[in-house]
C-alpha cells in the first residue's frame, strides 16, 4: 500500500492538482491493530429483523475477542443495505476502499449477495455469509464467497425426508413466500417428495400477507397430514396461527427462516409441535453462547445469531493469527477447521460448508428444542 | 386454475372473505369520509388503525387478559374496542391538526396535501417502530419490556379466545371469531349509517360534502365538521384493529401500510365518498381475493384484487355505487 | 417565506442579465463542476459510508426518473402513483433481452426498453385516463404492484425472484486513469490508489456510469425543454388548468394526456434501463410500492412543474438519506417529518416553476383589488 498525497489549498481545488511527494508511510513490520470486521444486511427497512439478529451474533464474537485481546482491539463496522440490492453495491464500492476492513459478514440476503459479491470478488474483500442460501451463489466461482450454513439444496432435500420418514406423512401441502429463499426450499420438497404433494399455494413475501384463510382451506381440502412452509417465520406465525383456528389438524414443518423466537410468540400456543428444521447444532452443544447473548441482548439468540457468530470468529482466528491481507485471509478461511457453535466450521473448495448436518427441531412448551439429526 | 375447489369450498371462501372484508370495509369509511368532505386521500389512515391496534395490545397487557376467561374475555373484548377506538379518533384528530389543517388555512395546491399526508404516514409509523428508543434513553426498557419489545417484531394480541365451532352454514362451520367480527362490522356500520342519516351532525357533514359554501352560509362550522368526520374515520379504523386482532393475532409496526392500500381500492371499487359504497367495495373485495386465491393461487391474490378494480372503474367511472356522501343517500 | 425561490429565481434573472459570452462560461464551468464531482469529493457534500459516485449515479437516475414523472405530473397534472412499474418494465426489458433470454447488446436493449415502456404507457393509459383524476392514483398504484407481482409470479419469462444477473454492460474503452481527490479536513491529497480508468464500466467503480446518466440526462432535459415550449407543452398546461375549457377551445385533452402519458413512461424506461445496466442484476425486490411514493415526491418537493426543481429535489431525497446514514433507524422518521414540514411551510415545493409564482401573485392582486383587504 502506498500513497503519493499533495497538501492542496481547498480553494485551488483539484485542477491545479499534481503528484506531491509526501507519502503517507504505513507500519507495515508490527502487527496491524484497529482492524474492522464489517457487517452487510439489513438494518432498518422491512427486513431490519433478521440483519439486526445477524449483526448481534457477530457484535458478541467481537465484543469477546476485544476482552481477551485488550491490546489490539478490533471493531465491527455496519453496512446498513436495508436488504434493498440497489442500495448494496454503492456500500460494497464503499467497503472495499477501507484498507483496515479485513472480512465481511455477510451479505446476509441472496438478492444483495448478488449485487455485490462481484465487487467484493474484484477488489479480494472475504466474506462469509451467515444467512444467504441460495444455492447457486457458489456456482460463480468467486474466491471470497463463502457461506457458513447449508444450502437450500442441504435443507430442502432434508426437510422432505424428515417429512416422509419420521411423520410419514403420504399426503402433504407444501407452500411458500415466493421469495428466493422459500420457492428455493419449497422446490426441493415438491420434488423430492413426489406424488405425496397433495396440493400447493404461494403466499406474499413475509410480513406482506396477514390473512391466509384460502390457503387454510385449500390445505383443510386436500386433506394432508403435514404442511411444509418455505418462508421466514412472521408469515409462518400467522399461518400456523390460522390453520389450527381454521381446523387444520396437519403437522406445520418449516425450515431454519423460522427458528426465532418471534414464530412462537406470535403463533402463542399453535406453534406447540411444529418441526422447524435448521442446519445448525442445537444449542445445548454450545450452551455457553446462549448464555452470553442472552446476557447482551436481553433475548435468546434468533435466527442466524449462532451462524453469524461463528463467521465472525473465523475473521477474528485469522486477525489474531495475522493473516491480513487478501490472499492470506482466503488461504485461512479456506484451511481452517474449528470447533464452532453451529457446527464443525470448515469449508470446501467453493466456500460452501465442509460438513452440514441437518437438525430437525420441534417446538415444545412454547421453546425450539432439538429432536433429531436428519440423517 | 381450478375452479372445483371453488365450487366444492364455495361457502367457507366466501364467509372467510366476508370476515376479512369487514375490516377493509371499516378502514375504507374513513378514507371515504375524510375524501367526501375535504377531496383528499388519508394516506396516513392506515397508520391511524395501526395505532389503535396498539393501544388495544397495551390495554389488554395492562389487565393481563391472558389470564382471562369465561366472562372476562368478553369484557375485555369490550374494553380493547374502546380503548382502540378512542386512541385511533384520537391520532386521526391530531393528524388533522397538525398535518392538514395548516395546509387548508393557507389554500395549499391539493397535490401537496398528499405530500403532508404520506409524511404523516412515515412520521406515525416510524414512531411506533422506535417506541424503544425513549425507554433505552430513560432506563427503563426493561421494565417495560412487554410493552416495549422488539419494536420491530410484532407484538401479540394477549386475549386468548379459543376457537369455536359453532352452526354450519352449507358446508362451512362458522366459528365463535366469524360471528364476532362480522356481527361487531354490521352494528359498526349500522349505527354510523343512521348517525348519518338522522343527527344533526351527521346532516352537517352532508351539507359541507355537497355543498362547503351553501353549508358554510347554514350556519355550520366547517372545521368542526372535518374533525368530526377524522373522528369518526379513527374510531371506524380502531374497531377494524380489534377486529384485526382478533383474526391475525398480532400487530407490527407496519401493518398498516397494505392493509391501508386494500381499504383504499375498496374505497374507490365502492365509489369514493360514499359510505354504503366503501361497506360494499371492502365485502367485495375480500370475497374477490378469496376466489381468486382459490382459483389462480395466492400468489395472485393482490393481482386479482386490483385486477378487479381496473375492471370495474372501465364500466363504472365513479364506483359501483357513485360518489354521493351528500347525497341524501348517505 | 420565498426566500428560497426568490434566491434561485433572483439569481436566474441576474445570469440573464449578464452578457452572452459570460452566461457560455459559467454554464460550461458549472456542468464540468458537476461532472468531476465524484473526482472532486467536495468535502461536506461527499458520502461518508457508502461510495460517493454510486450515491451520485443514483441521484443521477432517480433525477432521469424526475424530470419523466413530472411530464406526467407537473406538466399533465395527472397523479401517476405507479411509476416503479415503468421503471420495472424497463429495466427488465434489458434484462429479459440482454441477458435472460437473448445475448443483444446493451445498445440495442436500451432502445428496446424504451419502446416496451412507451407501448405500456399507453396500454395503461387508454382505458385510465378516462377515469378522473384521484381514481387515476389508486389505478396507476395497482398497476406498479401489479407489475412486480407480474415479475415474481412469471418465472419463465423473469426467473422470478431469482433475478437476472450478467445483464450487459455498455461498451466502454481504457483511455486513461484519473486520480480521486481525498480530503482531510480542508487540505486536499489527490490520492493515485483511488482512481477512476475513464470510460470502463466496471463493477467496482460506479463514476462512468454516473458521467451516462449524467448525459442523458442533459439529453432528456433538452427534448423536455423543447417540449414544454411548444404546442404540446401548452396544450399540457390547458389541460391541466382546466381541462373542460381546454376542449371546449378544441384541444383534444384526452390525446394529449396520453402523450404525456407514454412520454413519462419511456423516460422512466429509460431509467430502469440505466439502473439494470448499473446493478447488473436485478430482482422484483427493487421495485415495490414505495419507490413510487417517494418519486412523487421528488416531483412535488421540487415544484412541481419546474425541471430544475424537480431535478434538484430528487438529487436531494436521495442523497439525504445516504449522507446521514448515521442516524440509522431514524432517518425514515426524520424523512416523515421533513415531508411534513416542507408541504406546511412550502407548500408550492422547493422551486415552484415561474408560471405559478406569477399566477399566485396575480391572485394576490386580484383578491386585494377584489376584497379591499390584503390577505394574511
Amino acid at each position: 500500500m502506498f500513497k503519493i498525497g499533495a497538501p492542496l489549498v481547498a480553494a485551488a481545488l483539484a485542477l491545479a492538482a499534481c503528484g506531491g511527494t509526501t507519502g503517507n508511510s504505513t507500519d507495515a513490520g508490527s502487527k496491524a491493530c484497529d482492524l474492522k470486521i464489517g457487517f452487510f444486511g439489513a438494518l432498518t427497512g422491512d427486513a431490519a429483523n433478521l440483519g439486526i439478529n445477524i449483526k448481534n451474533g457477530a457484535e458478541l464474537a467481537v465484543t469477546q475477542y476485544n476482552e481477551k485481546n485488550p491490546s489490539c482491539k478490533v471493531t465491527l463496522t455496519s453496512f446498513d443495505s436495508q436488504g434493498d440490492p440497489s442500495i448494496a453495491p454503492g456500500l460494497a464500492q464503499k467497503a472495499v476502499t477501507d484498507k483496515k476492513l479485513v472480512g465481511i459478514v455477510g451479505p446476509a440476503f441472496s438478492g444483495e449477495s448478488k449485487a455485490a459479491d462481484p465487487i467484493f470478488e474484484k477488489a479480494g474483500l472475504n466474506t462469509i455469509t451467515a444467512s444467504a442460501t441460495n444455492s447457486l451463489l457458489s456456482e460463480n466461482g468467486w474466491k471470497t464467497f463463502h457461506r457458513i450454513l447449508g444450502n437450500d439444496a442441504t435443507q430442502g432435500p432434508a426437510a422432505a425426508k424428515y417429512i416422509k420418514d419420521v411423520l410419514k406423512a403420504t399426503k402433504v401441502f407444501v407452500s411458500d413466500d415466493t421469495s428466493e429463499y422459500g420457492k428455493g426450499l419449497s422446490d426441493f420438497v415438491k420434488k423430492d417428495l413426489g406424488s405425496a404433494v397433495v396440493g400447493n399455494d404461494e403466499t406474499a413475501a413475509d410480513g406482506k400477507q396477514d390473512d391466509f384463510s384460502a390457503t387454510v382451506t385449500k390445505a383443510k381440502a386436500s386433506g394432508a397430514t403435514a404442511f411444509f412452509y418455505g418462508g421466514y417465520y412472521s408469515n409462518a406465525s400467522k399461518l400456523v396461527k390460522q390453520l389450527k383456528d381454521g381446523g387444520f389438524t396437519g403437522t406445520f414443518v418449516a425450515a431454519d427462516g423460522v427458528k426465532d423466537d418471534g414464530f412462537i410468540k406470535g403463533a402463542g400456543a399453535a406453534a406447540e409441535g411444529a418441526i422447524v428444521t435448521c442446519p445448525c447444532l442445537p444449542p445445548d452443544k454450545a450452551p455457553e453462547f446462549g448464555a452470553a447473548y442472552k446476557k447482551a441482548y436481553n433475548s435468546d439468540p434468533a435466527t442466524y445469531s449462532a451462524e453469524a457468530y461463528d463467521a465472525a470468529n473465523v475473521f477474528l482466528a485469522a486477525i489474531k493469527a495475522g493473516k491480513t491481507s487478501s490472499a492470506d485471509m482466503t488461504a485461512f478461511i479456506t484451511s481452517y477447521s474449528a470447533k464452532g457453535v453451529t457446527k464443525n466450521v470448515k469449508f470446501d473448495a467453493k466456500g460452501e460448508p465442509a460438513e452440514v448436518s441437518v437438525w430437525a427441531y420441534k417446538v415444545t412448551g412454547g421453546k425450539i428444542v432439538a429432536d433429531q439429526e436428519i440423517k | 386454475m381450478d375452479f372445483s375447489l371453488l365450487f366444492n369450498h364455495f361457502w367457507e371462501f366466501t364467509i372467510t372473505g366476508l370476515a376479512f372484508g369487514a375490516i377493509y370495509a371499516l378502514i375504507a369509511l374513513g378514507y371515504t369520509l375524510v375524501y367526501g368532505v375535504l377531496r383528499l386521500i388519508n394516506f396516513a389512515h392506515s397508520e391511524v388503525f395501526m395505532w389503535g391496534g396498539f393501544a388495544a395490545v397495551w390495554v389488554l397487557l395492562a389487565f393481563g387478559a391472558s389470564q382471562a376467561s369465561g366472562l372476562g374475555i368478553v369484557g375485555l373484548l369490550v374494553v380493547a374496542f374502546a380503548t382502540a377506538m378512542a386512541a385511533s379518533a384520537l391520532v386521526a384528530l391530531g393528524l388533522e391538526f397538525v398535518a392538514y389543517r395548516p395546509l387548508r388555512k393557507r389554500n395549499s395546491p391539493p397535490l401537496i396535501a398528499l405530500i403532508s399526508a404520506i409524511g404523516a404516514s412515515y412520521t406515525l409509523s416510524e414512531t411506533m417502530g422506535l417506541r424503544d428508543k425513549p425507554f433505552k434513553l430513560l432506563g427503563i426498557d426493561n421494565k417495560m419490556v412487554d410493552y416495549v419489545g422488539r419494536p420491530r417484531e410484532a407484538s401479540p394480541f394477549g386475549l386468548n379466545i379459543e376457537t369455536k365451532r359453532l352452526f354450519h352454514v352449507f358446508d362451512y362451520q362458522v366459528s365463535n371469531k366469524d360471528l364476532i367480527v362480522l356481527g361487531s362490522a354490521i352494528v359498526m356500520m349500522i349505527l354510523l349509517d343512521q348517525f348519518m342519516q338522522r343527527s344533526r351532525l351527521g346532516r352537517g357533514i352532508r351539507a359541507v360534502a355537497q355543498d362547503p359554501e351553501s353549508a358554510a352560509m347554514m350556519g355550520v362550522n366547517r372545521d368542526r365538521v372535518i374533525r368530526l368526520t377524522f373522528v369518526i374515520g379513527g374510531a371506524m379504523a380502531g374497531a377494524a384493529a380489534v377486529m384485526y386482532l382478533l383474526k391475525v393475532e398480532q400487530i407490527r409496526y407496519n401493518s398498516g401500510f397494505l392493509l391501508g392500500v386494500k381499504a383504499f381500492t375498496a374505497a374507490v371499487l365502492g365509489g369514493i365518498g360514499n359510505l354504503r359504497g366503501a361497506l360494499l367495495g371492502g365485502f367485495i373485495l375480500g370475497v374477490a381475493e378469496n376466489y381468486g386465491q382459490a382459483i389462480f393461487g395466492g400468489q395472485w391474490k393482490d393481482v386479482v384484487a386490483f385486477t378487479l378494480l381496473v375492471v370495474i372503474l372501465l364500466f363504472r367511472p365513479t364506483g359501483l355505487l357513485g360518489e354521493s356522501l351528500g347525497k341524501a343517500r348517505a | 417565506m420565498n426566500a428560497v425561490s426568490s434566491f434561485f429565481h433572483g439569481i436566474g434573472d441576474r445570469f440573464r442579465g449578464l452578457p452572452r459570452w459570460a452566461r457560455i462560461v459559467l454554464m460550461v464551468a458549472a456542468v464540468v463542476f458537476v461532472y468531476f464531482l465524484p473526482i472532486l469529493n467536495p468535502p461536506l457534500i461527499t458520502t461518508t459510508d457508502s461510495d460517493f459516485g454510486a450515491v451520485l449515479f443514483t441521484c443521477a437516475m432517480y433525477a432521469l426518473v424526475a424530470i419523466g414523472l413530472n411530464i406526467v405530473i407537473g406538466y399533465a397534472g395527472l397523479l401517476d402513483l405507479g411509476y416503479i412499474g415503468f421503471f420495472a418494465i424497463g429495466a427488465y426489458t434489458v434484462g429479459v433481452l440482454g441477458s435472460q433470454h437473448a445475448k443483444l447488446p446493451l445498445l440495442l436493449c436500451i432502445p428496446a426498453a424504451m419502446v416496451v415502456t412507451l407501448i405500456s404507457g399507453v396500454i395503461l393509459g387508454a382505458p385510465t385516463l378516462r377515469v378522473r383524476g384521484d381514481y387515476l392514483a389508486i389505478v396507476t398504484l395497482g398497476f406498479g404492484e401489479i407489475v412486480r407481482l407480474i415479475l415474481i409470479n412469471a418465472g419463465g419469462l423473469t426467473n422470478g425472484n431469482r433475478g437476472i444477473s450478467n445483464i450487459p454492460t455498455p461498451p466502454g474503452v481504457d483511455l486513461f486513469e484519473i486520480p480521486k481527490i481525498r480530503w482531510e479536513g480542508l487540505t486536499a491529497f489527490v490520492d493515485l490508489d483511488n482512481t477512476t480508468t475513464f470510460l470502463k464500466f466496471g463493477v467496482t467503480d460506479s463514476v462512468p456510469y454516473y458521467w451516462l446518466a449524467l448525459t442523458l440526462v442533459g439529453v432528456v432535459l433538452f427534448l423536455d425543454w423543447r417540449m414544454q415550449n411548444s404546442r404540446v407543452g401548452r396544450a399540457w398546461e390547458a389541460t391541466r388548468e382546466d381541462e373542460d375549457a381546454a376542449e371546449l377551445m378544441g384541444v383534444p385533452t384526452f390525446r394529449f394526456k396520453l402523450l404525456a402519458f407514454a412520454t413519462g413512461a419511456a423516460i422512466g424506461g429509460l431509467s430502469g434501463a440505466l439502473f439494470a445496466t448499473k446493478q447488473q442484476f436485478i430482482n422484483p425486490d427493487n421495485f415495490t410500492i414505495l419507490y413510487s411514493v417517494l418519486f412523487v415526491a421528488m416531483v412535488v418537493v421540487g415544484g412541481q412543474g419546474n425541471r430544475w426543481g424537480v431535478i434538484l429535489a430528487a438529487a436531494l431525497l436521495t442523497w439525504a438519506p445516504e449522507k446521514f446514514r448515521f442516524l440509522s433507524d431514524a432517518r425514515f422518521l426524520l424523512f416523515g417529518l421533513a415531508l411534513m414540514a416542507l408541504a406546511i411551510f412550502r407548500p408550492q415545493g422547493l422551486l415552484p416553476p415561474r408560471r405559478s409564482v406569477r399566477a399566485s401573485k396575480a391572485d394576490a392582486e386580484t383578491e386585494v383589488l377584489e376584497e379591499g383587504v390584503a390577505r394574511a
